[in-house]
């Protein structure tokens, strides 16, 4: 069996705030195949957006072990992240996150920019990235030409531009309405479908049934981890894969 | 990380925010264009006035009545009136027994009348000088003659006028052979002089002045026996310091001065004049320089100021640009080039402001008919270019780490 993407060991995350100490996240222990699609679940304050944020490398653990394709993560130096993050990790936010005053494909082309191997075919990448997310003629929009849902998938195409191993989305239907987070789900499901790990974030049962595991969380300790029965697959017409 | 990319951000943010973008640069765009106005100006003026005093010669010495420091200026400069140099004093300076090492001469009395021609009234600076006169100033009679040694001596009733009054008094007819009043003495029209141009900043040039011979100036006119002051032409610059020690010799021994501190009298070079000059208006130029520095800082503190509200209206661009893969010194780039940029363009637009007004101060200043040169030196524009940048640098600086340390993670929270 080849190593998982993701190997968590009894995580956790203390923050100091004036000698006030609060743990958010303890104990953290699970692993993440190449091609999963996990949902972690929870309510406010449970503790699933610190443990996004460390798995995509936007923070550090205080203590135990995080190992990213083999390597523990731990050690690593603000750019060794920064460089992991751009070139193995996508990132779709609830709010978009896109750049103002600036147009889609340069938002797509915005991970390129820091990529230091990147360079010739930018250009046919960002393009392929609008396409799988049904965004090419909206190309030479700017951001706020665009609607909720048109932003979210702007906002997918970015995190699939540089084709990183796994993607993060935090409650990437959280700001849209039922039928923009309905085509969301549906291009998670189809990254997925085309091999890429998917990390979803969301409070929402119904919208965590999308993924093919639940990890879910409550007070920062991670209390059940099961594959989900009743698997939703978004489309025309809801329906549920038996 | 391309430079193009943070270029075009800068440039869409400062088009999004235009007054606020405007008002930004203002600080820089003033400063810089006061730099180079100030240079230029001063580089200007320092020209004009050089070449006013070169002009008349770089080997003349003066002399004039009352004493002096040799740093300090002449009480004779002061406005304050002394009588102690006179026309015999004048002879004695140009005889070769006396001071070898001259070879021409001038005496002058200076004032202010109304000169008459035919129902016009003008009035006018007078010179009342000695025959060699155009030889001491390096200048020509364009057309008639200067008046000679026996009408300097016999109190001949002769002017020689300025280029300009040909115009102001006799309306443009030749003035050769007219009789002109002056304090109802008649003079007879015997030479124009050649144009020599304003030595500006207020003093009658050469054009707008009346030149009759030195004795009837004092005697029919200003009613004295002294001489304002005498310029002696050295035969050679080398020799400038001797003739300066026999003249200081020869009016000593005619005014019977034993103790120098009693000297009555000044001896000043032309070289000497020169340098003065050129000390006054470089200190002058470098205190206005001084102030334009300070409008430049002023301008740098508002760009750090707008670049810290920056990083704070943008921390989840930040954020995000981090979560996408910028390292620190990324996003440390980003801000930098954004600052510099800004004042860039402000400098540029100083630049450019500067130099259209330095132009129009010439335009304005050569049709007040002054010879006033435009110059603005490339090393100004230079200068004033890498200043904005460093500005642009140095106060963005701390903006752009400011930015370049925050937490991916919590920028990206930031409401």
């Amino acid at each position: 069996m080849s190593t998982p993407l993701i190997i968590v060991q009894n995580l956790c995350k203390t923050y100091d705030s004036e000698g006030v100490k609060t743990t958010v996240l303890c104990g953290a222990d699970f692993t993440v195949a190449k091609g999963e699609f996990i949902s972690i679940m929870g309510p406010s304050g449970s503790g699933k957006s610190t443990l996004m944020q460390i798995l995509g490398l936007l923070d550090r653990p205080s203590d135990g072990k995080y190992l990213f394709e083999g390597e523990d993560t731990t050690n690593f130096g603000d750019d060794k992240l920064a460089n992991f993050r751009n070139r193995k990790i996508g990132f779709v936010f609830q709010s978009f996150n896109l750049l103002p005053r600036t147009t889609v494909y340069e938002n797509v082309e915005l991970p390129l920019l820091y990529d230091s191997k990147s360079g010739r075919d930018n250009k046919n990448k960002v393009l392929a990235a609008l396409s799988s997310v049904e965004m090419s003629h909206r190309e030479k929009y700017f951001s706020n030409q665009l609607s909720g849902g048109e932003k979210q998938r702007v906002a997918i195409a970015r995190a699939l531009v540089n084709n990183p191993d796994v993607i993060f989305a935090d409650e990437p239907t959280g700001n849209l309405d039922s039928k923009s987070g309905l085509q969301v789900m549906k291009i998670l499901q189809h990254l997925n479908n085309e091999g890429h790990t998917v990390i979803l974030v969301t409070h929402e049962t119904y919208t965590a049934e999308h993924a093919k595991r639940i990890l879910q969380m409550k007070d920062g300790h991670i209390v059940g981890d099961e594959p989900v029965k009743n698997r939703r697959i978004a489309g025309d017409g809801e329906k549920f894969l038996k | 990380m391309k430079l193009t990319a943070p270029l075009k951000i800068s440039y869409r943010n400062l088009m999004a925010a235009k007054f606020r973008s405007f008002l930004t640069v203002l600080g820089i765009i003033i400063g810089v264009a006061a730099v180079i106005i100030i240079m230029a100006i001063g580089q200007s003026a320092q020209a004009l006035i050089l070449d006013q005093v070169s002009g008349v010669g770089s080997n003349l010495i003066g002399v004039l009545p009352g004493a002096s420091s040799s740093n300090g200026p002449p009480a004779a400069a002061m406005g304050i009136v002394i009588t102690t140099l006179t026309y015999d004093d004048f002879l004695a300076l140009t005889d070769g027994r006396n001071v070898s090492e001259v070879s021409v001469g001038a005496g002058y009395v200076m004032g202010t009348q109304t000169a008459s021609w035919n129902g016009t009234d003008l009035t006018s600076s007078f010179v009342g000088t000695t025959a060699n006169y155009p030889e001491v100033e390096d200048t020509s009679v364009a057309s008639g003659r200067f008046f000679t040694h026996d009408e300097e001596t016999n109190m001949g009733r002769v002017a020689v006028v300025g280029s300009n009054l040909v115009q102001d008094l006799f309306g443009g007819a030749s003035p050769l052979g007219k009789t002109i009043k002056i304090k109802d003495q008649n003079f007879t029209v015997i030479g124009v002089l050649a144009k020599r141009g304003s030595s500006g900043f207020g003093v009658s040039s050469q054009d707008d002045s009346i030149y009759i011979p030195v004795i009837t100036a004092q005697k029919l006119i200003l009613g004295t026996n002294y001489l304002g002051f005498i310029r002696l032409k050295a035969k050679d610059p080398s020799v400038i310091p001797e003739a300066m020690a026999d003249i200081t010799t020869t009016l000593r021994e005619r005014h019977h001065i034993n103790d120098p501190s009693n000297d009555d009298f000044s001896v000043r070079d032309q070289a000497s004049a020169m340098t003065t000059i050129k000390q006054v208006t470089d200190v002058l130029r470098y205190f206005l320089l001084a102030i334009g520095t300070i409008s430049l800082i002023v301008g740098g503190v508002g760009i750090m100021n707008i670049m810290l509200i920056a990083v704070t209206q943008r921390i989840r661009e930040v954020g995000l640009r981090k979560a996408v893969g910028a390292k620190n010194s990324d996003v440390q780039t980003q801000f930098l080039i954004e600052s510099v940029f800004i004042s860039l363009l402000g400098g540029i637009i100083g630049i450019v402001i500067g130099v259209v007004v330095s132009f129009l101060v010439s335009v304005v200043a050569q049709a007040l008919s002054y010879s006033w040169p435009f110059l603005v030196s490339w090393q100004s524009i230079v200068v004033a270019t890498l200043v904005s940048m460093a500005i642009g640098i140095v106060f963005g600086l701390y903006p752009a780490r400011k930015a370049s340390r925050i937490s991916p993670m919590e920028a990206l929270r930031y409401e």
